[in-house]
C-alpha cells in the first residue's frame, strides 16, 4: 500500500490522538478513584491464563489499616531502639548521618511531635519523652494527591505504598507530606548499609521512600516488623473492623493523632 | 529566517562562543549530579527543594510577563509597543525553555522524565504545570515565529494567528496560576498555604519579567542600530511600576494577617526571614537587602520625574530584580520549608556545583534568546531600512 507524506501523517495523527487519549481516560478515572483496578476474574473468564502469583491464603487483609501506639508502654530506651532496629535492618535503611538522610520509623520528643499540643508548663516527664513517628498512611493522603506519576498511590487496605521503579525524583511529596514521613535518596543507599537484607529491595538513587506499614510482611500473613517487636506496645489492625483489637484499644482509651486538622485523617493514633 | 542566526558580527558570534564554553564548563558539574545524585546539592530533607525550583518559579514568572505587552498592542492597539512586542515573546520562549530545564535537573531520575505523560495523574498541579508550561512554549513559537516572518514579507500576520493571541493571554495567567497552585495547596506548608499566592506571583512577575526585558533591550541597544522607541519604555516602566506596587502590597498583606492574628505557623517564617529564628539567622541580610531595594525601586519608579530619567530607571529596574529575585528565586522555596513539621529550622545553602548547574540552566537561556532576538531584530532592522 503506497501512502503519501499527507496520510501518514493523518494516521500518525490519529494514532497518537488515540493514545494520548486513552490514557487521558485514565487519567480522568484515576482523578475520581474509579477504574484502573485489576480484575483477574474477568479475565480468567475471558480465557487468559491468571499469574501464579496469586496472593497468599495466610495474607493480613483489611479495608483501613491503623497502627494504636501506646506510648506509655515505652519506658527504656531500648523499648523504642528495638522497634526502629528491626524496620532499619529488614528495609535495607541505609544509616546516612548528613542532613540527607533516611528515615522510615524514628523517635521525636512530644513537644516535636505534637507541636500545637505544647504549653509550658506541662510536666518534664511528657513535654520531652520520645514519641514514636512513622508514615501516618493518611486516609486522604497529600503525597499521593501530588504525585505526578502515579509513584506513590493508596491500596484498597489503606496503605500508602512507593513504587520506587516509577519515581522520577521530584519530591513533590515530601513538599505535600506535613508530618516529614518521606526521605529522598540523594545518593546511592547500598554504601551505607552494613548488612543487606535479600527480603526486601535497596533503593537506588533519586527516588522517594517511606514507610509502608509492612506491605511485604502483612502479604505473608505477618504483623509490621515494629508492632511485632513493641512487645504489645502497638497494636495493628482494620479501622473499619468494629471487633478487632486496635478499635478496642481506641474505644477504651484517650488517643491523639498529629496534626488532625489537615484533614488527612492520619491512621497511626497515639495513646498518652 | 533562521539564515539570520547565522550571519552575525565578530562581536555576536564570540558572544556565542563564550556562552557555549560557559555551557560546557557548567554541563560538566552536571554530569557530576547524574552520577553522584542531589547529594552535591545543599538541598536535605527538611529542605527538599532549593534553587533549581526556586529558579523555575521564577522563570515561569518571567515568561508570563509577555502578556504585559500582548494586553496592551493587540487588546488595546496600543502600538508604542510594536517595536518591543517580539522580543517579549522571544524571552518568554527562552524563560519557559530554563522553567523546564530547571526541573529536569532537579529530578532525582531525570531519565525517567516522561512518567509524567505515561502516567498522567489529574490530581497533580503538576500534570498540569507541565501542560501548561509546554502549551505556552508552543503558543509563543507560533505567534512569535509568524508574526515576524509576515513582517519581514511585509504581509499581515495569517489570520490564525489572532485567536491564538487572545488564548496566549488566558495562557500566560494560566502559567502562573498554576505554578502558584504548586505551593498554594500543600497542608502543611503554612508560607505557601495562601490563598493571595497566585496574586503576589502575578504581581512580582509583571515588574520582575518587564524589568528584565527593559534592561536586555537597554544593553542590546548598546551593540545594535535598532531602537524600541522612548515611548515604549516610558510605558512599560510605568507598568513595571504599578505591578511592584501590587507586589508590595500583597506581601504586605501576608505580614498583617500572620502578626496580628498572632499564629505561630503564619509568622515563625516571617520572624525566620526577617529577624531569625531560634537563633537561626542565615537569610536575614538577604530579607532586609531585599526589602530595602524594593523601596529604593519604587522610589525611584513611581514619581515620573525620576521613572523617565534613564540612568535612574536602569538603576531601579536592577534594583527591583535582585530584590523579586531574592524573594521569589530564593527565599520563598528555601523558607517554605521553615520550620518543619517538627518546628525546627534548618538552614539551605546552596553548594558550588549547585549554583554552577544553575548558571549552566541561564547559559542555555541566553543561547536562546541571543538567536532569537538576533533573527528578530535582523528582520526589524531590514524591514525598516
Amino acid at each position: 500500500m503506497d501512502i503519501d507524506k499527507r496520510q501518514f501523517l493523518k494516521i500518525l495523527g490519529i494514532s497518537s490522538a488515540l493514545w494520548v487519549g486513552s490514557r487521558f481516560a485514565g487519567g480522568i478515572s484515576s482523578l475520581f478513584g474509579i477504574g484502573d483496578k485489576f480484575d483477574t476474574k474477568a479475565l480468567a473468564d475471558a480465557g487468559f491464563e491468571i499469574s501464579k502469583t496469586l496472593p497468599d491464603p495466610k495474607a493480613l487483609t483489611a479495608k483501613q489499616w491503623a497502627i494504636a501506639i501506646d506510648i506509655r508502654q515505652f519506658k527504656t530506651a531500648d523499648d523504642y531502639k528495638k522497634c526502629i532496629m528491626v524496620c532499619d535492618k529488614i528495609h535495607n535503611i541505609p544509616d546516612i548521618s548528613t542532613k540527607q538522610d533516611i528515615k522510615w520509623i524514628w523517635e521525636e520528643p512530644y513537644n516535636a511531635a505534637f507541636p500545637e499540643q505544647h504549653n509550658n508548663y506541662m510536666g518534664g516527664q511528657l513535654k520531652d519523652k520520645p514519641v514514636i513517628l512513622m508514615c501516618n498512611q493518611c486516609e486522604f493522603p497529600p503525597c499521593v494527591r501530588v504525585c505526578p506519576t502515579g509513584a506513590t498511590f493508596k491500596r484498597q487496605d489503606g496503605i500508602v505504598m512507593m513504587d520506587y521503579h516509577r519515581c522520577i525524583g521530584c519530591r513533590y511529596c515530601m513538599a505535600g507530606c506535613p508530618y516529614g514521613s518521606r526521605s529522598f535518596n540523594f545518593q546511592d543507599p547500598r554504601p551505607f548499609l552494613k548488612k543487606i537484607d535479600p527480603e526486601y529491595p535497596t533503593r537506588t538513587k533519586g527516588v522517594v521512600e517511606k514507610c509502608d506499614f509492612c506491605a511485604e510482611r502483612l502479604d505473608k500473613g505477618l504483623m509490621p516488623a515494629c508492632v511485632e517487636a513493641s512487645n504489645g506496645a502497638m497494636v495493628f489492625g482494620d479501622l473499619r473492623d468494629p471487633g478487632s483489637d486496635i478499635r478496642k484499644i481506641l474505644s477504651s482509651n484517650f488517643s491523639i493523632r498529629r496534626k488532625p486538622e489537615l484533614g488527612t485523617q492520619p491512621n497511626v493514633f497515639y495513646l498518652i | 529566517m533562521i539564515e539570520k542566526a547565522f550571519n552575525g558580527s565578530k562581536k555576536y558570534w564570540i558572544w556565542l562562543i563564550f556562552l557555549a564554553a560557559l555551557l560546557g564548563f557548567c554541563f560538566h558539574f552536571y554530569l557530576i549530579q547524574l552520577n553522584e545524585g542531589l547529594k552535591i546539592t545543599g538541598m536535605s530533607r527538611n529542605v527538599s527543594w532549593g534553587l533549581y525550583i526556586a529558579q523555575f518559579t521564577y522563570l515561569v514568572g518571567v515568561a508570563a510577563s509577555a502578556v504585559m505587552l500582548v494586553i496592551p498592542y493587540y487588546l488595546h492597539h496600543y502600538k508604542a509597543f510594536s517595536r518591543m512586542m517580539i522580543l517579549g515573546e522571544f524571552m518568554a520562549i527562552a524563560a519557559v525553555t530554563m522553567c523546564m530545564l530547571f526541573i529536569f535537573v532537579d529530578l532525582g531520575q531525570p531519565m525517567r522524565v516522561m512518567n509524567v505523560i505515561l502516567y498522567p495523574q489529574l490530581h497533580s498541579v503538576m500534570f498540569w504545570d507541565m501542560t501548561v508550561l509546554s502549551g505556552y512554549l508552543v503558543l509563543n513559537l507560533l505567534i512569535g515565529w509568524t508574526t515576524l516572518e509576515a513582517e519581514r514579507k511585509d504581509v499581515a500576520p495569517p489570520s490564525w494567528v489572532k485567536p491564538l493571541i487572545y488564548l496566549s493571554v488566558v495562557w500566560a495567567i494560566s502559567i502562573h496560576t498554576v505554578t502558584a497552585f504548586l505551593y498554594a495547596g500543600l497542608p502543611g506548608r503554612p508560607y505557601w498555604l495562601s490563598a493571595i499566592m497566585a496574586a503576589r506571583f502575578l504581581a512580582g512577575a509583571f515588574c520582575s519579567g518587564p524589568a528584565i526585558l527593559l534592561l536586555l533591550v537597554f544593553l542590546v541597544q548598546k551593540f545594535v542600530k535598532y531602537r524600541v522607541g522612548e515611548e515604549s519604555i516610558q510605558a512599560l516602566s510605568k507598568i513595571v511600576a504599578y505591578a511592584m506596587s501590587a507586589n508590595v502590597f500583597f506581601l504586605l498583606l501576608e505580614i498583617f494577617t500572620a502578626f496580628y492574628s498572632h499564629i505561630p505557623d503564619d509568622t515563625d517564617v516571617f520572624r525566620y526571614l526577617f529577624v531569625g529564628l531560634d537563633g537561626n539567622t542565615s537569610l536575614v541580610p538577604a530579607m532586609w537587602v531585599s526589602a530595602g531595594l524594593a523601596i529604593v525601586s519604587l522610589a525611584i519608579l513611581i514619581p515620573p520625574q525620576l521613572r523617565n530619567n534613564k540612568k535612574l530607571l536602569t538603576v531601579a529596574l536592577i534594583a527591583l530584580v535582585v530584590s523579586t529575585w531574592i524573594d521569589k528565586g530564593f527565599s520563598l522555596i528555601a523558607a517554605g520549608f521553615v520550620p518543619n513539621p517538627f518546628g525546627r529550622v534548618t538552614t539551605y545553602l546552596p553548594t558550588f556545583p549547585e549554583i554552577m548547574i544553575v548558571l549552566g540552566v541561564y547559559t542555555i537561556g541566553l543561547l536562546i534568546l541571543t538567536i532569537l532576538w538576533k533573527v528578530a531584530v535582523s528582520v526589524k532592522e531590514k524591514t525598516a531600512a
